[in-house]
């Protein structure tokens, strides 16, 4: 049975990890390749590595870390931050990464998701939809964030969603500005729209702070997968501990150990 | 011993060539028909759609290279789906090892489609899943699939049941990636070098 995948989010500046990592057993916590490799020993079933470097030269690390990912991780990874063109994911997805994740290039250029689907296919090209829940002309919409969830733009998510899948998307990204950071859960009935109109999967993001909270999103949120970062990082939760809560619930969930 | 990773107009085969690094295994990655056919183990990755890429097999002649190697050949993903006898993805021809044919997933099972993540394959029958344990999982990407056939090595299911790998003589294929797919996949991959 296609299981539900758990996917721990590294954040990372100038090649090295930036959240605050706690891990003892680590050489060096800030070493995104290690840390990458520990999660996936742990039985993470994907990773993502988001470059939040803003530098001509924080690019190339990147492009050097992305490599040095591929080298040693043998489970899918997806690579995101400042993806605009298609050369940006052509130097990607050579170095090693399975899939890219774009967002506020989608945004501003959404003929760019029909583009790098075309070139690269779908399967590769996953579309990151920030979200957050604002006041509008309208009442109070779900309305697509840029710039880290800093910027409004005009556009409402739930048909954005559709939208992206339209042009080629092959996966969703869907973080929740709303409940991002709060550790009360994800956003279940968001999350639960949007994958139930999609025919793609959607990885649900943002609000994790429980294993529970990771039960309800795969059930009542109908996501395919859940990711966090610093619930991870921090470990507050253990991944080997999640994946065993998840199945002893009866959810189909891939066990490593 | 020498391994040959075939290079064609797939997409990105980057993980597949750090896979066998990984496994400390040498290989080249050529369309040469020569080193093609002198090396001891051949393999056929796959991204991509069926019909562009088996167009650009014909236009090369690698098309009538593959179904007549002799050594042992592994075909993954659409890899796979080229070595079976058609493709619905844009009703392809293809090089018909397999005789079987390839179908979309169904779109009125309620399942999404692409088939995308880790699932388990069961009802081993190949060398290549020597040492797995039952119902390993994989890491699949694909919306088409070829049925359970005389072929079938080992089956996984969504919406029904499909093959997950095939063999006939010296050829073998998996529709999952095992460049990917964690221990499991690694072992498959040494499992093909070494027979």
């Amino acid at each position: 049975m296609l299981t539900k995948r758990i996917i721990p989010c590294l954040d990372v500046k100038d090649g090295r990890t930036v959240k605050g990592v706690n891990f003892v057993n680590l050489r060096d916590a800030g070493d995104a390749v290690e840390l990458g490799a520990l999660y996936a020993a742990q039985g993470a079933d994907e990773l993502v590595y988001l470059d939040i470097t803003a530098t001509v030269d924080g690019r190339s690390t990147f492009i050097d870390l992305v490599r040095r990912v591929a080298q040693t991780i043998n489970i899918p990874f997806t690579v995101g931050g400042g993806i605009s063109s298609i050369a940006d994911v052509s130097a990607l997805l050579h170095a090693g990464a399975d899939k890219v994740s774009i967002n506020s290039a989608a945004v501003r250029h959404p003929d760019l998701i029909n583009e790098l689907s075309l070139e690269f296919g779908s399967q590769c090209i996953v579309v990151a939809i920030d979200t957050r829940y604002i006041e509008t002309a309208n009442g109070h919409e779900h309305i697509v964030h840029t710039h880290g969830g800093r910027k409004a733009t005009e556009i409402r998510s739930i048909p954005w969603a559709k939208e992206v899948e339209d042009r080629g998307a092959g996966e969703i990204l869907l973080t929740s500005m709303d409940t991002d950071g709060t550790k009360a859960g994800f956003a279940l009935e968001l999350t639960a729209t949007i994958s139930g109109n999609a025919n793609i999967p959607v990885i649900a993001s943002g609000g994790a702070g429980s294993v529970e909270h990771f039960y309800d999103v795969f059930t009542a949120g109908k996501a395919d997968a859940g990711l966090a970062a610093s619930i991870f990082h921090f470990r507050e939760i253990d991944i080997p501990d999640l994946k065993e809560y998840l199945k002893n619930k009866d959810l189909p969930i891939r066990m490593t150990r | 011993m020498k391994t040959v990773i075939i290079k064609y107009n797939a997409g990105n085969v980057q993980s597949v060539m750090y896979a066998l690094d990984r496994i400390g295994a040498s290989y080249l990655y050529t369309d040469d028909e020569a080193e093609i056919r002198s090396a001891d183990k051949v393999i056929f990755p796959g991204v991509g759609e069926a019909s562009t890429t088996m167009n650009y097999l014909r236009h090369v002649g690698l098309d009538k290279v593959i179904p007549s190697l002799k050594q042992p050949v592994f075909g993954t993903c659409v890899g796979m789906q080229l070595m079976c006898r058609f493709s619905e993805e844009n009703h392809t021809e293809c090089m018909g090892i397999f005789d079987v044919d390839v179908k979309r997933f169904p779109a009125d099972a309620g399942l999404k489609v692409p088939h995308m993540g880790w699932n388990n394959i069961s009802n081993y029958q190949s060398p290549l899943t020597a040492g797995l344990p039952d119902n390993a999982y994989v890491y699949f990407v694909h919306s088409y699939a070829a049925p359970v056939c005389e072929y079938t090595v080992a089956s996984c299911d969504y919406a029904l049941p499909f093959s997950a790998m095939l063999h006939k003589d010296n050829f073998y294929a998996a529709q999952f990636h095992c460049e990917i797919s964690g221990n499991a996949g690694q072992q498959i991959l040494e499992n093909f070098l070494k027979l």
